[in-house]
């Protein structure tokens, strides 16, 4: 049973819908027109795998830790979306959005990024397209993640700052869908995760089914000694927005593995969060009680957020996926422990992911957990440098 | 049946006039409600009351400001209806907030205390046909007069919805783009409220980029009104407290009365 698709108006049970500027809905509509003729055309999907193939470097390959797990008594597996050009799952949703960019006669994107992974695969594509690219990041972010500013840049993107609010991602998102209500005639929004207005959430999550589509056959002919069904007992994902978290637990959904997303203690809207509305879509949202959005505060840019995407908070409430909180001190043990271990070097945001597997590693005592290595470290080594000092 | 302000505006409206809507930030400073009755003194038909919201979408640099200053400040959606209850200011009033103000608090909730404040209707930039059900079916049971914007990216069919779906009046966007000081008013501005004064006979008012006397007077060449937001409020920014409101207001007023 794969994950279930949205109502037509863009509804995992209670959540999602499209809570846009009046402006804005027409392109919505038009997008999610163009999306469902462009997937169910063989030409696009076969230009779309192809890019992903020749460009991307998929399939990504499925590591067993050796090491690691000795040292836990847990096997751990990571799937290695860090290797994927860029260094990120981003790419995914990133070539399919911006393909279609084109095949609707978009000449130009926007992009709102945290971390910058998002905004970095992005500019890669439109420099890749020829399409004109300008990223919103937010100016804390810009600091943290110096290395990825130069990258979008050297691509040809331009970078603006969100200077208002939190100036984090949050603020880089508003930005971004001002520059869409301005400029939506010749721009697509490429939006990083699986949130806002339908049919983002569903669009995006989409185009990372390919994730747990590979992961689900690498598994099986891993997993295949006596007694084993070629599952693993739990797949966990870090979840900023929850596109790599969507995309690995869509091939395993239904089956008996275990669906755990790790949120930053101080961006856990699933856990410490309550319904509401914010960029599009209804959803968990860290919130004052009166509906004022409230500051994510995490050292991981790319998780720093107070909303998550609607099909998460659908999963949550119906009990199909289970959302766990780490702090950033156990985030850093994580990443340091990784690297010394097997020789690779984490984001900081897929290191919230291990950080729980280290954590409850007593309760997962013989278990086989497959964690979803959404992005590698280097970019963070700037900021680690400072955090380890 | 019409609410209070759509009576309000129609029967000005039918008598030749042309509609004037002040945009107020409430919670901007601490004089932001003498200036709501600045204005409304000097001319003004309605007022728009902003709550200010977190994440202001559809805001420019100068209401985004506003706000971040009002929510400092302490600013609640309570507050800003006890004073709204408190301080009469004889012309209809609207509040203009973003959906989660009003999710947050329960549309009947919210709906209620809007009625109880005295103000007849909302703005809700963020909350399209697609989604505006269930707060308009209780807006309407409680009265509450629950306004459409209708953007120039419609179809014709999109903007007859939009028409008949609106309460009080329909607030056309202006242009592709947020509010916001602009020097000249876009030629989208003429256009939409043409086609949407064709498809409706609620008062069509232009709003988002109208910023002076003599852009809100080429506007009503096609609209009924002009709602005028970032220029009054980047002089509230200033210090222009409600005496420089007035003024600016005023003429505003002069311009769209034929005596500027
Ligand atoms: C490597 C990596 N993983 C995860 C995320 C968080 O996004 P999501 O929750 O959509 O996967 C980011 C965002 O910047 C990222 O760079």
């Amino acid at each position: 049973m794969p994950l279930a698709d949205p109502t037509p108006g863009g509804y995992f049970g209670d959540f999602g819908g499209l809570f846009v500027p009046e402006t804005l809905v027409p392109a919505c509509l038009e997008l999610e027109q163009a999306f469902r003729s462009a997937w169910a055309d063989k030409a696009f999907r076969r230009d779309l795998d192809s890019l992903l193939t020749d460009y991307a470097g998929r399939p990504s390959p499925l590591t067993s830790c050796e090491r690691l797990s000795r040292e836990l008594g847990v096997a751990v597996m990571l799937k290695r979306e860090d290797l994927n050009h860029t260094g990120s799952h981003k790419i995914n949703n990133v070539l399919g959005q911006a393909l279609l960019a084109k095949r609707m006669g978009k000449t130009r994107l926007v992009a709102e990024t945290g971390a910058g992974q998002h905004g970095v695969a992005t500019a890669t594509a439109a420099a890749l397209m020829g399409l004109e690219c300008v990223v919103y990041m937010g100016e804390i972010d810009m600091h943290r993640q110096e290395l990825n500013v130069f990258r979008m840049r050297l691509l040809g993107s331009e970078v603006r700052s969100a200077t208002t609010g939190s100036r984090t991602l949050k603020d880089a998102i508003n930005e971004a869908m001002r520059d869409w209500v301005a400029s939506v005639e010749s721009t697509h929004y490429c939006l990083g995760s699986v949130m806002g207005p339908h049919p983002y959430p569903w669009m995006v999550r989409t185009l990372h089914e390919v994730i747990g589509r590979e992961a689900r056959e690498q598994c099986a002919a891993r997993l295949n000694g006596d007694g084993c069904d070629g599952l693993p007992d739990v797949v966990a994902a870090c979840v900023g927005g929850g596109s790599n978290a969507i995309g690995i637990f869509s091939g395993f959904a239904g089956t008996r593995t275990e669906l755990v997303g790790v949120e930053p203690a101080g961006g856990a809207a699933l856990n410490r969060g309550a319904p509401g509305v914010v960029h599009g879509s209804k959803s968990f949202l860290l919130q004052d009680e009166w509906g004022q959005v409230r500051e994510a505060e995490s050292i991981s840019a790319g998780l720093d957020y107070p909303g998550v995407g609607p099909e998460h908070s659908a999963l949550a409430s119906a009990g199909l996926a289970r959302y766990e909180v780490v702090t950033d001190e156990q985030v850093i043990d994580a990443f340091v422990l990784l690297s010394k271990t097997e020789g690779i070097i984490p984001a900081l945001e897929p290191a919230h992911a291990l950080a729980w597997v280290v954590r409850d590693r007593d309760l997962l005592a013989g278990k086989t957990v497959l964690v979803n290595l959404s992005g590698r470290g280097d970019k963070d080594v700037g900021q680690m440098i400072e955090l380890l000092r | 049946m019409n609410g209070t302000l759509e009576v309000a505006l129609r029967s000005k409206r039918d008598r030749g006039q042309k509609l004037l809507v002040p945009y107020v930030t409430g919670g901007l400073g601490p004089d932001w409600l003498d200036v709501v009755r600045a204005v409304a003194d000097a001319g003004a038909d309605a007022v728009e009351v902003g709550i200010p919201f977190s994440d202001p979408v559809m805001d420019g640099p100068i209401i985004q400001q506003a706000s971040e200053q009002a929510l400092a400040a302490r600013t609640t959606p309570q507050s800003i209806l006890r004073a709204l209850r408190e301080g009469d200011s004889g012309v209809p009033l609207a509040v203009m907030t973003y959906y989660n103000v009003c999710f947050r608090m329960g549309h009947r909730r919210f709906a209620e205390s809007l009625r109880e404040a005295g103000v007849s209707a909302a703005i809700l930039p963020d909350l399209p046909l697609e989604e505006v059900g269930p707060w308009a079916e209780v807006a309407d049971q409680v009265g509450v007069e629950s306004v459409m914007l209708a953007a120039p990216t419609a179809s014709d069919a999109r903007l007859r919805r939009v028409c008949e779906r609106s309460r009080g009046f329909v607030y056309a966007v202006g242009l592709l783009g947020v509010t916001g000081v602009r020097a000249e008013l876009a030629g989208s501005a003429l256009v939409i409220a043409r086609r949407a004064k064709a498809v409706t006979d609620k008062p069509v008012l232009v709003g988002v980029g109208v910023s002076t006397p003599e852009q809100a007077r080429e506007a009503c060449a096609e609209a009924d009104g002009v709602v005028v937001g970032s220029v009054l409020v980047r002089r509230m920014l200033d210090g222009g407290g409600p005496a420089g409101a007035a003024d600016l207001i005023g003429s505003f007023r002069a311009a769209l009365d034929g005596s500027a």
